[in-house]
């Protein structure tokens, strides 16, 4: 299908019927129950599973498949917010242009950086990357304040010019973001009894756009170019003396990932018309590298679990806070459930980034391939028990 | 005219000179062996043919052409493809994936932004490797992982990973240290079939005298980065300049 072989066909087909029924799978709560807390099938937190997906996918393509690990690749999405919030000023609502202008810009942005940064390998390359995005991260935060606005961030005034659109809509507002008229942000709301699910027009065009990436990204993976990349990964003294030039092959790939960035940051802007410089800052190049690691880098489709791994879990334990803990522990008498619960509010809340260290420790060490190794040492371990054993000689494919 | 041509080569390390007024002449379609003691400056001569390091003085030639001031990528599509004193494959990737690695490089260059091609549909890249997996005598290997493999499997995929680029002048780097003498004898007769089916010409750094009578047409003696002789096997074995060079070193290789 579409030049894939069967086993990625059918990844695709799975990440695509997931994408789809989102706001069912992620919603298996009814509205009103205590569990409700756990249900994720809200158009912001969609849109944000489906966004932070595409930033890792790209980022997997440089560091999964290279080994270049950058520090640095926030700036490329707060690059692509900035182009796309200038897009909705300057030209019209329609995500298309913005989404186009934020994934060129933030391309030529990697060409820059990734050309001097490669100069170095190994943790000097990640430094200069690390350095580049802290300097983009300043410049926005104030040299370059009338681009960015500076500690405002870019928003949308009511005397944008917006040539091929109105500055305002008839009753004085500030135009909202669509597709060819379809608002991103209108919603259908499907009541089924206890449930409630939501199908909000910004998510599925995010998701559209995650197939989209995912499949270009399979493509890549399997390409002679891929096979390159993961060629430098593995030696790039042999690539050398093999009569390959390494240096164009991990640009290539240090500015198709700067691109990805680039497009989820262009959607973002899309999904909520403003960019902020604290969009560029090192923890959230940092947040990249985690939902990389912990989904599996140089794996498929690793890094969209990663992303909604992290997004999901940022999602409930940032919103539990004091009082849930005590409606939790209060089967506990008194003095041992506020000791309970002294303990775990540091893990919770804003203390969120707590669990996810640890997590991220705990997946580091025992699982080193991240979520897909778990999964696949599942499966192998439910093969073992239906068919007696195979032989071993067949090995996995490494980039699976 | 040999295919290469070294000429008054000088190479210093601070205030060690490596290589001093080194001339040295490779016929086409030959087998040349460099020998000498430890030390003696073999490896870096060999790096300053390859591109890795730059002779201070002196001049390198390649079928007419100079290679200093060229990278090694850019020397290996000249036609110049090396083997590692310790073998440098891909380990990471299957046997299969090492070995369309250098057809890539030989079909494409080196660079070709290819990257919605699909490998699995390289067709004439998948004979190509399987082919040379067939010569190489390692096809029953192909998915392995070639990190797993032994030693002389290594050196083996490494060999055949060069001659997969169809190099016209192939060097290798004391190719039989460290390994067994099973492997050893592997690898010269794999050599001499080699040489035998193919137009190449082969330099080679050895230490194992061995090795080096088996194979050479043509012996150079380096010591103390200059070369003492050069001439056939049959003289240079009982030559006096070079039992005074080498005596232990021959006495324990032997
Ligand atoms: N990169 C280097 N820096 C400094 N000295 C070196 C370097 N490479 C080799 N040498 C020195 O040059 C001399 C020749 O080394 P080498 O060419 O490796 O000898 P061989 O391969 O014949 O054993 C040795 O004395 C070695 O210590
Ligand atoms: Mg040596």
């Amino acid at each position: 299908m579409l030049g894939l072989n069967k086993k990625d066909s059918t990844l695709l087909l799975i990440v695509a019927a997931m994408v789809l029924l989102a706001p069912f799978i992620l919603n298996p709560f009814p509205a009103d129950s205590a569990m409700a807390q756990f249900n994720a099938g809200y158009p912001d937190l969609m849109q944000r599973f489906v966004i932070f997906g595409i930033f890792a996918i790209g980022f997997n393509i440089l560091f999964g498949l290279t080994g270049y690990l950058s520090f640095g690749h926030a700036a490329f999405l707060g690059v692509g917010s900035y182009s796309a919030v200038w897009m909705f000023k300057l030209l019209s609502m329609n995500v298309i242009p913005a989404i186009l202008l934020a994934v060129l810009v933030s391309g030529v942005f990697a060409l820059v950086i990734g050309f001097v940064s490669l100069r170095r390998t190994g943790i000097y390359f990640s430094i200069l990357t690390l350095a580049f995005a802290q300097m983009s991260f300043n410049l926005a935060y104030s040299v370059l304040t009338p681009i960015t606005n500076g500690e405002t961030g870019l928003q949308l005034t009511l005397d944008d010019p917006r040539i091929l659109g109105v500055s305002a809509t008839a009753d004085g507002g500030i135009p909202v973001t669509s597709l060819f008229g379809m608002e991103m942000r209108s919603t259908f709301t499907l009541d089924a009894g206890a449930w409630l699910f939501q199908f909000n027009t910004g998510y599925y065009f995010c998701g559209a756009v995650l197939l989209l990436a995912f499949y270009l990204a399979i493509r890549i993976f399997r390409s002679p170019f891929g096979l390159m990349l993961r060629a430098i990964k593995s030696n790039r003294t042999r690539m050398n003396y093999t009569g390959l030039n390494t240096k164009p092959y991990a640009l290539a790939a240090f500015v198709i990932s700067g691109m990805y960035a680039g497009l989820a940051g262009g959607l973002m802007a899309s999904m909520d018309p403003l960019a902020g410089a604290e969009r560029m800052q090192w923890t959230a190049s940092g947040e990249v590298v985690l939902m990389t690691i912990l989904g599996g880098a140089g794996t498929l489709i690793g890094p969209v679990l990663g992303a909604g791994f992290i997004k999901y879990f940022e999602n409930i334990f940032s919103k539990i806070n004091e009082g849930v803990l005590h409606q939790w522990f209060a089967f506990l008498p008194d003095g041992m459930e506020n000791g309970v619960v002294w303990v775990v509010e540091h893990f919770v809340g804003p203390g969120w980034h707590l669990t996810l260290g640890l997590l991220f420790m705990l997946v580091v060490t025992f699982l080193p391939g991240g979520l897909v190794e778990g999964g696949q040492r599942i499966a192998r371990l439910f093969r073992r028990k239906s068919t007696e054993p195979q032989d071993g000689a067949t090995q996995s494919h490494p980039a699976e | 005219m040999g295919i290469l041509e070294v000429k008054n080569v000088n190479k210093r390390f601070g205030g060690l000179k490596a290589l001093s007024e080194v001339n040295l002449s490779v016929a086409e379609n030959t087998v040349h062996a460099i020998i000498g003691p430890n030390g003696a400056g073999k490896s870096t001569l060999l790096n300053c043919l390859v591109g890795k390091l730059i002779p201070d003085t002196g001049s390198v030639m390649f079928d007419g052409q100079s290679v200093l001031g060229r990278t090694p990528y850019e020397i290996n599509q000249m036609g110049i493809s090396r083997v590692f004193q310790t073998p440098e494959i891909f380990g990471d990737l299957t046997v299969m994936e090492n070995m369309m690695i250098p057809c890539f490089a030989k079909r494409d260059g080196a660079f070709e932004m290819n990257a919605l091609a699909g490998v699995a549909r390289q067709r004439d890249i998948l004979e190509r490797a399987e082919q040379m997996l067939v010569d190489m005598r390692m096809a029953d290997k192909r998915n392995m992982h070639a990190a797993s493999m032994s030693r002389g499997d290594k050196r083996r995929l490494e060999i055949g990973m060069c001659l997969a680029q169809e190099p016209r002048l192939l060097l290798l780097d004391e190719p039989t240290a460290g390994m067994a003498r099973a492997d050893t004898n592997n690898t010269i007769d794999l050599l001499k079939q080699i040489k035998e089916e193919r137009d190449i010409t082969i330099a080679i750094i050895e230490h194992d005298m061995h090795v080096v009578f088996s194979l050479a047409e043509r012996i150079t003696v380096l010591a103390q980065g200059t070369p003492l002789v050069e001439d056939i096997p049959a003289n240079i074995k009982g030559h006096p300049k070079v039992r005074e060079a080498y005596l232990g070193e021959t006495a324990a290789a032997a």
